[in-house]
Parts: C-alpha cells; sequence; structure tokens
C-alpha cells in the first residue's frame, strides 16, 4: 500500500535568528524540498518615504541612514546625488573624493558583514563573524574621526560633506590600507577552500542570468551570475570615472559565487580608496547652499552603487523646503524577489544559506 | 586531498590563538573616543545664545523646548530674549548634530558622554538648569575653531564662552 503523503508549510520568522531581522518565510515542503517559498515582510515598516515628505531636505539625510544601518553612507552619497542633480549644484571636487573614499570604506564594511553572517549562517558560529567585525571596527573608528558618529553617519550634506577631514584620519588610513589586504587573504585562507563551505554552497541555490535581469536584480547578487552591471563603469557618478578598478564576475551564480564576489569586491574597494588618497587635494568642502534648499519644480533620481545593489533616490519637487513626493528603490527589496526562483528545488538546510548569501536589510526592506 | 582546506582554515584560528585580544574589559577600560564624537550631554553657553531658537527649527524631531521672553541681554549681541525654558529631551534625540549645526552664534554644542542611563524616561529631559550648571566640555563636532585648537573633550580642560567663538 503507498503511504499517503501530502506538503507541509511552515513559517520561519519573523523572530529567528537567521532571518536578519524581522523577516518571515511561509514554506512549503514535500519532505525536505522546497515546493514553494513566500516572503511576508512589513514588520520594519516606519514610513521613510511619508516621513521625508515633511522634512527639509537636509532633514532628509538622517532618515536615509537609518534604511540599510550597516551602509549609511552609500545611502547618504545616493539621497544627496539625487537633491543635486534636482537643485543644480556641483560640489567641489575635495568633498567628491571624500565621498567617494567614505562609499568605498562603507562598501568593506557593509560586504565583511555579509560575508560574516553568511557564514554564520552556515553553521562557523561566530568565529568568522568575529574576524570579520574587528575589522569593521577599525573602518567605525575612522568614520567616528570624520563625522563623530559610528553607525546612522549622516557625514553628508546637500552640495559636499559637512566638515573637512581631520588630519590624524590620513595616517590612520593608510595603515588601514597596509594591513586590510593581509587579513582579506586572512578570511580567503580560514574560509574559501574549505570542504564543508565548498560542499554546501557550490550548485546551490543558483540564479541564472536571465532570471536575475528579469527580476531586476542588481549589486554583487547579479554579478555573481556573469552579468558586467556595475554603476560605478555604467553610470560613473562623483569621481568614479578617474578612477582604475575590476568589476569581478562571478560564472554560475550559485552561493559560492555570491561569496567570492564580495571578497573580491573588497579589494577592488581598497584600489580605489588608495587612489582616491593619492588624488585628493586640498580645497572646499562644501559648495554654497543655503540651510534650506529650495530646488526648482520638477523630478530627480539619483543612484548609486550600494554595497547590495542599485540604490536609488526619486524625487518630486514642488519648489518648496521639503520634497513633494519621494521614493526609495531599495536593492534588498528587489534582490529578495528572485528568493523564490533561488529556492525551489533545493532541501532545507540550503534555504537558510541561500538567503544569507542574498545579504538584505530588513531596515531598507521594509523603509 | 580532502581535508586540507580545514587544515588550512584551523592554521588561521591557531595564529589568532597567540594575537593580542581586539577587545578590552569595558568599565574598567576604555577606548579613545574621537574629539568629534557625538555625544549625549549638551554643552550650551548662555551667554552666547541670543534665544533664536533655530536649533529647534532645526532638529527633525523637535525635541528642543525654548520659551524666551523679550528684554533680555546677551553679552555678545546686546539686546535679545531672555531664556526661560531650553529642555533637550535626550531621550528622542537621535545625536544626528543638526542643531549645532544651525546654531548661527556657536552657544549649542555637541557633549562626549554616552554613558547616561535613568529609571525613568522623563529623566532623560535636560532642564535648562542642568544644562547652565553642567561642566563644559564640547566635542568639535562642526566647530572647527576647536579643532584648529586642537582641543579634545576628552583630555582637554572644560571651556567658558569667550574660548568657543569663531
Amino acid at each position: 500500500m503507498p503511504i499517503r503523503t501530502e506538503p507541509v508549510t511552515i513559517n520561519l520568522g519573523p523572530q529567528h535568528p537567521s532571518t536578519h531581522g524581522v523577516f518571515r518565510m511561509r514554506i512549503t515542503f514535500d519532505g525536505e524540498i522546497i515546493l514553494d517559498v513566500e516572503p511576508i515582510f512589513g514588520y520594519l515598516h516606519r514610513g521613510s518615504e511619508k516621513l521625508a515628505e515633511e522634512r527639509t531636505y537636509t532633514q532628509v539625510i538622517t532618515l536615509t541612514d537609518r534604511l540599510d544601518y550597516v551602509s549609511s553612507m552609500s545611502n547618504n552619497l545616493a539621497y544627496v546625488l539625487a537633491v543635486e542633480k534636482l537643485a543644480g549644484i556641483n560640489p567641489p571636487e575635495r568633498a567628491m573624493y571624500m565621498r567617494v573614499m567614505v562609499a568605498e570604506l562603507q562598501r568593506i564594511v557593509s560586504h565583511l558583514v555579509a560575508t560574516g553572517f553568511f557564514l554564520n549562517d552556515l553553521g562557523a558560529l561566530a568565529t568568522p563573524l568575529m574576524y570579520c567585525f574587528r575589522e569593521r571596527e577599525k573602518i567605525l573608528e575612522m568614520f567616528e574621526m570624520l563625522c563623530g558618529a559610528r553607525i546612522t553617519l549622516s557625514y553628508m550634506r546637500v552640495g559636499g560633506i559637512f566638515q573637512d577631514t581631520p588630519p590624524e584620519f590620513w595616517p590612520v588610513l593608510s595603515d588601514f590600507l597596509d594591513y586590510m589586504p593581509g587579513y582579506i587573504d586572512e578570511y580567503e585562507r580560514l574560509i574559501t577552500g574549505n570542504e564543508i563551505l565548498l560542499s554546501r554552497t557550490k550548485g546551490t541555490g543558483i540564479l541564472s542570468a536571465e532570471t536575475a535581469i528579469n527580476s531586476s536584480i542588481s549589486g554583487p547578487v547579479l554579478r555573481a551570475s556573469g552579468v558586467n552591471w556595475d554603476l560605478r563603469k555604467a553610470d560613473p557618478y562623483d569621481v568614479y570615472d578617474r578612477m582604475e578598478f575590476d568589476v569581478p564576475l562571478g560564472t554560475v551564480g550559485d552561493n559560492y559565487d555570491r561569496y567570492l564576489m564580495r571578497i573580491a569586491e573588497m579589494r577592488q574597494s581598497l584600489r580605489i580608496i588608495e587612489q582616491c588618497a593619492d588624488q585628493i587635494e586640498d580645497g572646499p568642502i562644501k559648495a554654497n547652499v543655503p540651510a534650506l534648499v529650495r530646488p526648482p519644480i520638477g523630478d530627480a533620481y539619483g543612484h548609486v552603487e550600494a554595497p547590495k545593489g542599485e540604490l536609488g533616490f526619486y524625487m518630486v519637487s514642488d519648489g518648496s523646503i521639503a520634497p513633494y513626493r519621494f521614493k526609495i528603490r531599495s536593492p534588498s527589496l528587489l534582490n529578495l524577489s528572485a528568493l523564490r526562483d533561488m529556492l525551489v528545488g533545493c532541501k532545507l538546510a540550503d534555504m537558510i544559506v541561500t538567503f544569507g548569501s542574498i545579504d538584505i536589510n530588513m531596515g531598507e526592506v521594509d523603509r | 586531498m580532502y581535508g586540507l582546506g580545514i587544515a588550512k582554515g584551523l592554521t588561521v584560528t591557531l595564529v589568532n590563538l597567540f594575537r593580542k585580544p581586539a577587545t578590552v574589559q569595558y568599565p574598567e577600560e576604555a577606548l579613545p573616543q574621537s574629539p568629534r564624537f557625538r555625544g549625549e550631554e549638551f554643552v550650551w553657553y548662555e551667554q552666547r545664545c541670543t534665544g533664536c531658537a533655530s536649533c529647534a527649527k532645526f532638529c527633525p524631531l523637535g525635541i528642543i523646548k525654548i520659551e524666551t521672553h523679550p528684554g533680555g541681554t546677551n553679552v555678545q549681541e546686546g539686546q535679545s530674549f531672555a531664556i526661560d525654558v531650553f529642555d533637550i529631551d535626550i531621550g528622542r534625540c537621535m545625536f544626528c548634530g543638526l542643531c549645532v549645526e544651525a546654531c548661527p552664534y556657536d552657544a549649542l554644542f555637541m557633549g562626549s558622554g554616552f554613558e547616561r542611563g535613568t529609571y525613568r524616561r522623563e529623566d532623560l529631559v535636560i532642564p535648562v538648569e542642568e544644562l547652565r550648571q553642567a561642566e563644559k566640555r564640547p566635542s568639535t563636532w562642526f566647530r572647527p575653531q576647536l579643532e584648529a585648537k586642537k582641543y579634545s573633550p576628552q583630555t582637554g580642560q572644560p571651556l567658558s564662552w569667550e574660548e568657543v567663538g569663531r
């Protein structure tokens, strides 16, 4: 007599240590095989887009810090670029170099967090995460030197940055550039050739290039599938057109490629920071912008290659001191939309790994 | 050979076993703070303040409460408003520093503390009396004139209102 079986639906989250915040997945299993995944989010919704409509253009910067709270600098940069486009402001050279430099430092921070938590999800509990956080701490100390805060930075202003770099920052930065490549080598020695990692990540959670493009994935997840699309090359903002760097590309688009992508991007970020530190010259750090920015009536979309993908801000101005409409294109939310395509057919154990490899941040998904 | 990667990884763990620890035992020992640190004990100079309430208008959350009456005198600016209430509700403050950036007279500064904890939410409101009497060690955040003097709120002496101007 055949055994009668039926699919089982379970809820993972919203309070689960591996969901990187308050995220819930409704998963249908056939035994151990995943049949369907339905992501459910909104538990962290704070209404950032609506709140921005009643704040002045400078005050909105504090809101953007809190979107993706491990990469505030990139959020600041995307926002100020959008307002500068809207109001037709050109920031001075020194400010543009500083902004590129801190955005790349922030990319390293974000990728360190992503790598650490990805390995944590794999079962390499805490040890690699703590190694990653040790270097993250060094960068956060540099941020504290620059802007007095570590996570919610509010470093950039419309038309530049808020204050010039303190002189004690430069020796710390050059020290960091000296020892950081060694530490990245150390992560690779620790993890990259590891047989457990290889067997857990190779060939799991495959995202084909076609699916990735169709679901408008961006960032390292897209490049791991072998699509050469990086806004720093495709639409250079600030001084990226003067920088020399490569865009690392994956081949298969599995979890292992996504992990390697982040390691490789950290090395490229170091190259960019080095070039910035060489090329930067003294000068003003902020364009002549009034305290209350009043952009002309119109709309603008500013986007950057944030650590997690394309982060964009769309703004409509009615000529007043606050945006009339504010829309955030957050990479985490759109990258999450491919989760189902990656997971269907996988096993339960691959699910957490795949989810960790997308590197989402709930602050940005729910806004 | 199978297992080589794991052995290679374990050498990294072994190396780290003999490294100097990256952490410190916090209450006994604290890591150095940057002079620009945006801390909680706001430093306010009544002699410099004219009661213009720019800080309250620039605060994204509206947590600075100012009540004034006309007829006061400011040491620097002459005739101005006298300040009755200047309360900062740091229970809701996010320490973005926009109030400090907005102050045209260099009267308000960020502080450098981070250890204030209370049992009641109301105790997190800094009243004007406390601001008047507090020891004034301003942070150099958005105050290049202090940075030029190489002032550090952690190690330096408290500053009087004449010393903090531009």
